[in-house]
């Protein structure tokens, strides 16, 4: 039991935490308290200057929106949003109770009246922002995995194949995405007609700026992948004869895995930090947008908002990372 | 049964190639057991890797029943040095890779208790769901024989499968591998650097001299009587005999070749004076 929890905390991430459990299950009290100085104590000694240091700094500059907002003023900002979404959420439900009332009362007077349901126009919220971006991430990173993992594949196999395309890979790598915007854009708008969609222009926008930028990483790591396989793996393939499907997806595939988590976990990290410049641009109701909004908005309150905002996008990135990091654990072999 | 003829093979290209098996004739006929004793670096792997097709030769051919063979194949089953096991699968999968292969119309069922007997008879039944990595080099090595044997090849090919493994380990699995190979008397090859080894196990021992240029030397028979243990082998004067001969060959050709490489190395030495440094005044105003 205990063994099995130590080792959930090390695969998700949580070795803070392991000193804790050994220090209720009766481990050496002294050696456990030195171990959460040293993994929680210190850490937090670290976040407490930095906080201090943060407040004492940001008392000295003067913007046109007042002085710069210290950890206290960001931390109310983000009870306010918090507030906000309740509001805006009680506010829909209202309008829905309301709708519902309107046309029970309508239909009793008159079954056959024509009545239309309208959904509920209020502005997105700060946490329906971060849940459009999660998405938004998550279909880019889809994406970019369908396309990198097959063409990684081909190029690891075939020698000939990955310096053909090798100049282009290369080429395209380093485009940010704010030069991919404009034209994706386009091609999006060509191509993908009508707004009627489950999915709106903005959000494919975005998601397809972030897989052009993030895919690379994935792809390269499933070609250097692929291509590096243990001679001995394959001379097994070869001996035991198996089909040129099996020896793909039972052996090469399996001792690539490391690897090709290795990219889409930078695939990932990649994704998120694009994300942000291509929803500002393409106004896809996210993160991006809303720190766009408020530096246009300009109120007293915008650049603590826009702190929170910064905050959120750092602790959902290491987030996403760890969740990353903890499936390369689970499928790793060695 | 399996046969090699005028084999040569090189390795590298241009200046840098070099030739590393040179004329090779071997014969292994069928229930025979013959080991290949010779240095590490002689090219015994290229020499197995041939025999079972995963490498092909540069000139010369390798038979198989008087057919030219053309890459691997079942009946020649092979036993890596590094066991090779497939590390993200278990024991049973590892051994059921190769059997759905080579059994492709039995059913699972049928594949399961062929898996499961020969797990059991290389003595790893309580292993059977355990990884690679949780085993220990002994216990990777049976299950490394068993997946071969499980794919019931005609010929077992095996390359130097215990020298990675402690002594005490060791002579179980020669004894283990025996008792196995005791059983149909298959045909088997096995590679080896260990004399001892080689005479415990095999009918016909060949002496590969060292490389470059490696060829084969003449075949000791082993005309011990089966089966043989390995404390009382130690007594017996034709033991002693065979083992002082093939001892004394392997360490005369070795003595050969190490003196025709320092002729050749004598040879290459360019005819230069080298610059030497006098002091550091005299290079500056040189």
């Amino acid at each position: 039991m205990k063994s099995k929890t130590i080792h959930l905390l090390h695969l998700t991430g949580l070795t803070w935490a392991v000193p804790f459990v050994r220090l209720f299950t009766g481990d050496d009290a002294k050696e456990q308290l030195l171990q959460i100085w040293r993994l929680v104590g210190m850490p937090a000694a670290a976040i407490l200057g930095f906080l201090l240091f943060w407040q004492l700094a940001a008392q000295q500059i003067n913007t046109s929106l007042g002085t710069l907002p210290g950890p206290y003023q960001v931390s109310q900002q983000a009870g306010v949003l918090w507030k906000e979404h309740w509001v805006e959420r009680k506010k829909a439900t209202e309008f829905y109770a309301r709708q519902d009332a309107r046309i029970a009362s309508i239909k009793a007077a008159n079954p056959a009246a024509n009545t239309k349901k309208m959904t509920y126009t209020g502005k997105p919220t700060y946490l329906d922002q971060i849940l459009t971006s999660l998405k938004t991430v998550f279909v880019g990173f889809l994406f970019a995995s369908f396309l990198a993992l097959p063409i990684g594949v081909i190029c690891g196999a075939n020698k000939n194949i990955m310096t053909a395309l090798n100049p282009i890979i290369q080429v395209l790598k380093p485009v940010s995405p704010l030069a991919w915007l404009p034209i994706v854009t386009m091609i999006v708008s060509a191509v993908y007609v009508g707004n009627n969609g489950v999915l709106s222009k903005s959000f494919i926008i975005s998601a397809v700026t972030v897989a052009m930028c993030s895919l690379w990483a994935t792809l390269i790591n499933t070609a250097v992948g692929v291509a590096s396989v243990n001679k001995d793996y394959l001379n097994v393939a070869q001996v035991l004869q198996l089909s040129p499907s099996k020896r793909i997806f039972k052996v090469v595939l399996p001792a690539t895995l490391p690897m090709i988590f290795t990219g889409l976990r930078i695939t990932l990290g990649v994704g998120w930090m694009v994300l942000i410049a291509a929803e500002m641009m393409a106004q896809n109701p996210g993160l991006g947008k809303f720190i766009w909004d408020e530096f246009q908005n300009g109120s007293s309150d915008s650049i603590a908002r826009i702190m929170v905002a910064v905050l959120t996008i750092g602790v959902i990135g290491y987030a996403l990372d760890r969740l990353m990091v903890s499936l390369q654990k689970l499928v790793s072999f060695e | 049964m399996l046969q090699l003829k005028n084999i040569h093979k090189y390795y590298g290209e241009g200046r840098q190639r070099s030739e590393v098996l040179h004329n090779i004739n071997l014969d292994l006929n069928e229930g025979e057991f013959v080991a290949i004793v010779g240095y590490s670096g002689s090219g015994k792997t290229t020499l197995v890797k041939l025999l079972a097709g995963l490498i092909t030769p540069d000139q010369g051919e390798v038979l198989y029943k008087g057919q030219r063979i053309n890459g691997p194949s079942h009946e020649r089953g092979m036993v890596f040095q590094n066991y090779s096991l497939l590390p993200w699968l278990s024991v049973f999968k590892n051994i059921d890779l190769g059997v759905a292969q080579v059994f492709p119309q039995w059913n699972k069922k049928q594949r399961e208790e062929h898996v499961l007997r020969y797990v059991n008879m290389v003595n790893l039944s309580h292993a059977t769901h355990k990884l690679p990595a949780e085993l220990s080099g002994g216990m990777r090595q049976r299950v490394a024989v068993a997946r071969a044997l499980a794919m019931e090849p005609e010929v077992l090919l095996m390359d130097e499968p215990l020298s990675a493994l402690d002594a005490l380990t060791r002579a179980k699995l020669q004894e283990e591998i025996l008792k196995i190979w005791n059983e149909n008397r298959r045909t088997a090859l096995l590679i080896t650097n260990d004399v001892d080894e080689g005479i415990l196990m095999a009918d016909r021992i060949i002496p590969l001299n060292p490389g470059p240029r490696a060829t084969l030397g003449p075949g000791f028979k082993v005309d011990l009587e089966r089966p043989r243990i390995k404390t009382q082998l130690n007594h017996m004067p034709e033991y002693k005999r065979l083992r002082n001969d093939i001892i004394e060959y392997l360490l005369d050709t070795g003595a050969e070749s190490k003196r025709n490489q320092e002729v050749e190395q004598e040879r290459r030495l360019p005819d230069v004076q080298p610059i030497l440094p006098k002091s550091a005044f005299s290079l500056a105003f040189r």
